[in-house]
């Protein structure tokens, strides 16, 4: 059973980004780059399935510019068998990605798929659910448990009351959240290794697929900041202020 | 044009999140039609025909919706779609797991999260964790869309919509659902609630949370959230979590104890009208966005202030 992993190269989540000044976006000159954590914890699952011998080869997808080939040496660094880089400088939106994935589900024929449930920069949560319904399989988001076995996945899914498991029969897709495990560190000999890990280059035309952005961005703006506060000496102050200045309670 | 929203409901009557979304769509203009799915979901139905703004509720029940599964509402909205020019869900988990999977079966985008609406092509939402607002125009012909519930106010009720029963859809028989722990409390649940006592790391048990965490909320008749780190390691269960990839709140009041404040957890609280943060670390990102910060031990701290309320 091939286990596929969309990861996607996102602005390192301790970076404070900042705005350009002229509105036209986010400024990523000399920024950080990393994987998004939410694919470091599907590309985790993935390898540890395959270890428990549920899987037999785990494939990382990124699609983006060249330099996503550092994405997918990290995954292979964790333990994916190989990469496939599918790239273009167009900006990419999650329908698009999720058509580039199906493309690759009907050339490679995996019987899961476990994406990250978000990508740290545009915050879409989207395209898991998306290939998912390209594909006519089931789903099962936001996934904190995922246990395979018969052909079938029982997913434990963290939803805003608490948690719910779901049934369904493979191919599926499933979508990480934040306590599914916790990702390994890449050893150094691992990092070596994923070096001569194999990785295939195709564009989106290889695919047949029209990435054309559906969206188009008119401004980016700074957020309103909040005016700066001030420091209570002890709590009597501080309920003095909150009772007869914020009026709270 | 004519705006379906989609209503989050448990069948007996309709989630918080669903009367902001009705708000958002008041804001696009247009008709309003409200769709329920659900498996005995008359009474959730009626409050639906009751909110201003709303001129029809379409309801589908049928036990296969009882379970609220994206693929079985997904084969239900997209047979509604072609009458509709914009279909929003709240962006709650339920809004996020559904609207993408219809997005793509009608070869659309979906503009995630909104927090405003410039148009009826063009909306705001927040990336990268809420530091940046893009303003973004959609050129497709249906335009799905999920609502962060914080940034419109609820839809009032005094309306009076006319319901209509509409046909289900096929079951898909795709997922099974085996088990269901939500998480019970007396407290007002997080997204609605005027005031959120949230607690962080530095509590350093689960034990200390609740003994230390709970009064205060008692007092203030406060719901309770947490960082992240509270709820992975296990103080609290999981939708207590405040943030980027958790629950976004704006209450009145926000308390944030023992929690240092990074990117990911201001995400989800920032626009709280009043923060107060009580932290030992003077230099704690989290007094960066604090009205009231009070730089102390909260295990001395949130005792005496229980004390003083
Ligand atoms: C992909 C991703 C998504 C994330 N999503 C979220 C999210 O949605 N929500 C979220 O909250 N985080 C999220 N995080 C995690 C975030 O980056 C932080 O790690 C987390 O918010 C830290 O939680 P904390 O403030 O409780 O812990 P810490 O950062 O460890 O802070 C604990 C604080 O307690 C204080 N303290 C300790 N003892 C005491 C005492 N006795 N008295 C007073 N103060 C004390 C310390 O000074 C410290 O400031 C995410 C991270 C990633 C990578
Ligand atoms: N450009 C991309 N390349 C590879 N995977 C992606 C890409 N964009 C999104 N994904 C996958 O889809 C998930 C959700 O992303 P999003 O819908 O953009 O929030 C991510 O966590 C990745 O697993």
């Amino acid at each position: 059973m091939k286990i596929l992993v969309p990861v996607k190269r996102v602005v390192d989540y301790n970076v404070k980004i900042r705005v350009k000044a002229d509105g036209t976006g986010v400024d990523l000159a000399n920024v950080k780059m990393s994987m998004n954590p939410f694919d470091e914890i599907a590309v985790e699952e993935a390898v540890r399935l395959k270890e428990a011998g549920i899987a037999t080869e785990v494939i990382a997808v990124s699609c983006g510019v060249a330099a996503c080939q550092e994405t997918l040496r990290t995954a292979m660094a964790i333990g994916a068998d190989r990469g496939i880089l599918v790239e273009t400088d167009v900006e990419l939106q999650p329908l698009a990605v999720a058509k580039l994935l199906k493309a690759l589900c009907d050339k490679e024929a995996p019987q899961i798929v476990i994406c990250g449930k978000q990508a740290i920069d545009d915050d879409a949560n989207q395209t898991g659910q998306m290939l998912a319904a390209l594909q006519n399989w089931p789903q099962a988001t936001f996934a904190s448990k995922v246990v395979i076995a018969n052909g079938k996945a029982a997913v434990t899914r963290e939803i805003d009351g608490g948690l719910e498991t779901l049934e369904m029969s493979l191919p599926a897709v499933v979508s990480t959240d934040l306590r599914l495990n916790e990702p390994r560190y890449a050893t150094l000999p691992n990092i070596m290794k994923a070096k001569k890990k194999p990785l295939e280059t195709l564009k989106p035309a290889d695919l047949g697929v029209d990435v054309t952005p559906r969206l188009t961005t008119l401004k980016v703006a700074e957020p309103a900041k909040r005016s700066a506060g001030i420091r209570v000496a002890d709590v009597a102050e501080l309920v003095n202020k909150l009772k007869n200045e914020a009026k709270v309670i | 044009m004519t705006i379906l929203v989609i209503a989050e409901h448990d069948h007996q009557s309709l989630k918080a999140a669903t009367l902001n979304t009705v708000t958002a769509a008041s804001k696009i203009g247009g008709d309003i039609h409200v769709l329920v799915a659900g498996s005995n979901c008359s009474a959730a139905a009626q409050q639906a025909a009751q909110l201003q703004g709303v001129s029809s509720v379409k309801v589908a029940d049928a036990a296969h919706y009882q379970n609220q599964t994206a693929e079985n509402l997904t084969a239900l909205v997209i047979a509604q779609a072609g009458n509709y020019s914009h279909i929003l869900a709240p962006a709650t988990t339920f809004g996020k797991n559904l609207l993408p999977r219809v997005a793509a079966l009608l070869d659309v985008a979906q503009i995630s999260e909104i927090t405003g609406v410039e148009s009826a092509d063009t909306f705001i939402r927040p990336i990268y964790a809420g530091n940046a607002l893009a303003t973004v125009q959609s050129a497709d012909k249906i335009k799905v869309i999920t609502v962060r519930s914080t940034a419109f106010d609820a839809a009032m009720s005094g309306g009076s919509a006319a319901v209509e029963a509409i046909a289900a859809a096929n079951d898909t028989n795709q997922t099974t659902l085996t088990n269901r722990e939500l998480t019970k409390s007396e407290r007002p649940e997080l997204g609605a609630a005027k005031i959120i006592v949230s607690g962080g790391r530095g509590l350093g048990s689960g034990e200390n949370y609740h003994k230390l965490l709970e009064p205060l909320a008692d007092k203030l008749g406060a719901a309770l959230g947490a960082s992240r780190a509270a709820v992975d390691a296990g103080f609290v269960p999981n939708d207590y979590q405040v943030g980027q990839t958790g629950k976004i709140v704006a209450p009145q009041l926000y308390i944030a104890v023992g929690i240092s404040g990074a990117i990911q957890h201001l995400a989800g609280m920032k626009d709280s009208k009043v923060i107060v943060a009580i932290n030992k670390d003077p230099d704690a990102p989290i007094f960066q966005v604090a009205d009231y910060g009070l730089v102390a031990d909260l295990f001395e701290t949130v005792p005496t202030l229980v004390a003083a309320l």
